[in-house]
């Protein structure tokens, strides 16, 4: 039957997380850009909303309750206060969703009880690498197995609060069969190096980082899921999806600041708001949104039904990145000259929503 | 309930029906019908009839029923969801033809959205009974007259003995207004003014049955597509009709009111346009895949930009909008089956419907170049077809402006 109303649960979290994407996340958004660094608390008190321990399973004292629609629902609210903060908030589940859905009992029972903390769980994942041909389905980071052990190499990038994670999975090719596995890699391991912090467009609140993998060591038992391994294509799949969600969070965000602000903004002795070329951009900016909305929803759904969402999971995202591009972009012409001044956020949001095109493997749901 | 997008397997399986219509009896007869502008679909009215009349009479029967329409049933209905599906479906087959689907039309949808239980009663029961097929249509275009309702010179003026609204003025651009008039016993809704002083909030639409003195078709235009459908001018001369033949109140509100729930129509109807543009466009995105295979290229989903090429990134393009239209359609549709409003999502529907599948069946023509152009093909008419979508039952333009209005919560006064 078909429907678009969120359960009562969902569209209880969704209002929690409203109200902190309000009142403390854009708060703190412009200087967390300006500064490079998201102010202490704010991140923390993102988590303790507990999206991802209701996804841990049950058995290890979490809700067992991982659903993509919950998910996007989350992600779109968190990105409407900053797309920084909400990856900040959403990385930890980098790990502990592929591990919660892939882990063997062994890895499960290790690696997810810390992400019953209160604080954030110390842990990332790195998928993307630098290069302008960039193709998740193409890495080239391998895998060489030895024994139950493997050795990594090659370059990941944009891998999220990396410096501070003890554990990070880490996706590589079989340097043999050529399937794409993660590989649980640890603080200190050798042949690991971080390097300093990117400089990105945007995203410059959320400390992202090169890691290079030479001839790195990975002890038994590495890879993810055993021997079975686990479902890249899902989980590039919820990946899209999450990111999809985000996208339409920072898109709705600056459809809905074009539309106060032209209520306000006077021209010629009326709102810029009454004339059609601006209200037009303004009921575009809304159809998009919730066009792309709609996309990522049902690809979730899809998801949900452990149905294959290859095509609606790539479709949503294809659409919500031109669609994020569109709302920003208009939404710094319908500021002019204000819109492209750092005090006023939709330029910010302009730089973030350029980045989804490349966020492969940033956030999932 | 949660988020879900499961179409019910009862609205499936009549979906399915109309796929066997579109299949065996609209798309063999597609291009002669539009090479012969205004010859009939005999073959699909003969066939389609028996199954509208009885699917019309248990509409009506729900609609008259004032039991079951107390909200007591929590199922929402499904009404509005499987006319979406079986128009997508019969527009995939062929629009212009879809559009001669016997029945009420944009006439009948008015009279159900509107209508009092007896004015339902009375004037949908054509629609659900007997032999012979009845047609409805909706006329408010005039030469003055177009996207600007409240320009409308149609004057309604009662005559108070002999109880009848006397009606005088010339209606264009009438779909379906010669079968509805002159070739069946069916009925127009015609938008007439019964105070010329007080612009919009005097409008109100009148049902003129045919075989109304003083109602006649004076002409039917040529067109770009949808050349089964015929497109009419209507000029009503004192034409009478029965006092009781007005939807909505006789009074004029001067807030407007009237007028306003006369509008609700459009609620009802931009999402089946909306509708019928889906399966158009869908026709025309399988027809390029398939050539395309033909040809040896496939559509991957999941590639990087650097990996596709020019004509992969079109047909995803092409894919993606026409699902986010899809999407937004299915949603208006979804609210108006639950009776929520949906004024902003019906616009955004048909704004958007419009003008992607237009953009998408022009695309089908030119990736497919030269053969692509030819008649041989039916893409080049899909083409033309679409175009209508983003024109009647308000222009993309018009659409986009009450999207704006809603979201910014200005009147039309406001927001012109």
């Amino acid at each position: 039957m078909v429907s678009f109303t969120p359960t009562d649960e969902q569209q209880q979290l969704v209002d929690i997380i409203r109200r902190y994407a309000v009142n403390d996340v854009r708060a703190v958004a412009h200087e967390a850009d300006e500064t490079g660094k998201i102010p202490e608390g704010v991140v923390e008190t993102g988590w303790q909303i507990g999206l991802v321990p209701t996804a841990i399973p049950e058995e290890l004292g979490g809700f067992g309750e991982m659903s993509a629609i919950t998910g996007v629902l989350a992600a779109e609210e968190l990105a409407y206060g900053d797309l920084s903060v909400a990856m900040a908030v959403m990385a930890p589940a980098l790990f502990a969703y592929p591990m919660a859905l892939y882990g063997t009992a062994e890895q499960r029972e290790n690696w997810l009880p810390m992400f019953l903390e209160e604080s954030p769980a110390p842990a990332t994942a790195a998928l993307l690498e630098p290069g302008v041909f960039f193709d998740p389905n193409d890495l080239q980071t391998t895998a060489t197995a030895e024994g139950d052990k493997a050795r990594l190499n090659g370059v990941k990038a944009c891998v999220p609060l990396a410096l501070d994670a003890s554990v990070m999975l880490v996706y590589a090719k079989d340097s043999e069969t050529g399937s794409t596995d993660a590989y649980l890699v640890q603080r200190g391991t050798d042949g690991v190096i971080i390097e300093a912090p990117e400089q990105l467009m945007g995203l410059r609140a959320l400390p992202t980082y090169r890691v290079k993998f030479n001839d790195a060591r990975v002890d038994a038992p590495c890879k993810l899921g055993g021997a079975v391994g686990s479902n890249y294509e899902t989980i590039l799949n919820r990946s899209r999806v999450a990111l999809a969600a985000l996208a339409v969070g920072v898109a709705r965000g600056a459809a809905e600041y074009a539309r106060d602000y032209a209520k306000e903004r006077q021209t010629f002795g009326a709102p810029i708001a009454t004339r059609q070329a601006i209200a037009f951009m303004l009921a575009e900016m809304a159809i998009e949104v919730d066009a792309a909305r709609l996309m990522t929803w049902e690809a979730a759904w899809k998801l949900d039904k452990g149905e294959d969402a290859t095509k609606e999971a790539y479709l949503a995202k294809q659409y919500a990145d031109k669609a994020v591009l569109f709302a920003t972009d208009s939404a710094v012409q319908v500021l002019g000259g204000y819109g492209f001044i750092r005090e006023f956020p939709v330029e910010r949001w302009l730089r973030n929503g350029r980045g989804f095109t490349a966020f492969d493997g940033l956030a999932i749901v | 309930m949660p988020i879900d997008f499961e179409i019910p397997e009862h609205v499936q399986k009549q979906a399915d029906m109309a796929r066997m219509a579109a299949e065996w009896v609209m798309r063999p007869a597609s291009r002669e019908l539009d090479e012969n502008e205004h010859q009939r679909p005999t073959a699909f009215v003969e066939q389609l009839w028996p199954f509208m009349r009885d699917m019309q009479k248990r509409t009506l029967e729900k609609l008259t029923d004032t039991e079951s329409s107390q909200p007591d049933s929590k199922r929402p209905s499904t009404t509005t969801l499987r006319l979406m599906m079986m128009i997508e479906m019969l527009s995939w087959g062929d629009a212009g033809v879809y559009l001669c689907l016997p029945g009420g039309a944009l006439g009948g949808a008015a009279i159900e959205a509107v209508g009092t239980p007896e004015q339902k009663q009375k004037f949908l029961q054509r629609f659900a009974e007997g032999e012979i097929p009845a047609w409805g249509a909706m006329a408010m275009t005039e030469p003055g007259a177009g996207s600007d309702t409240s320009a409308i010179q149609t004057t309604a003026v009662l005559d108070k003995e002999a109880n009848e609204w006397v009606l005088n003025g010339e209606k264009i651009f009438c779909t379906n207004g010669k079968l509805a008039l002159d070739e069946s016993d069916g009925l127009v809704v015609v938008w007439a003014s019964i105070d010329r002083s007080a612009g919009r909030a005097g409008m109100r639409p009148f049902i003129v049955p045919a075989g109304t003195p003083g109602a006649r078709v004076t002409k039917v235009e040529i067109k770009h597509g949808i050349r089964a459908s015929d497109t009419a001018s209507i000029v009503l001369e004192n034409a009478r009709i029965p006092a009781d033949n007005i939807l909505g109140s006789p009074e004029v509100q001067r807030d407007g009111s009237g007028f306003r729930g006369a509008m609700a129509t459009f609620d009802a109807t931009r999402p089946l346009v909306a509708a019928s543009a889906l399966g158009i466009g869908r026709a025309s995105l399988e027809f390029v895949k398939e050539k395309l295979k033909e040809n040896g290229i496939d559509i991957p989903y999941g590639l990087p930009y650097h990996k596709l090429t020019a004509i992969q990134r079109d047909v995803l393009e092409m894919e993606a909008q026409l699902r986010a239209a899809y999407l937004l359609t299915l949603r208006a549709v979804t609210l108006l089956d639950a009776k929520a409003p949906n004024n902003l999502e019906a616009a955004m529907c048909k704004a958007k419907a419009g003008k992607v599948v237009t953009q998408l069946c022009q695309k089908a023509v030119e990736i497919l170049g030269p053969t692509g152009y030819s008649r041989e093909w039916l893409v080049e008419k899909w083409m033309r077809d679409a175009k209508i979508n983003d024109i009647f039952e308000g222009t993309g333009q018009i659409n986009t402006l009450v999207v704006a209005r809603r979201i910014l919560n200005y009147s039309s006064k406001e927001l012109q």
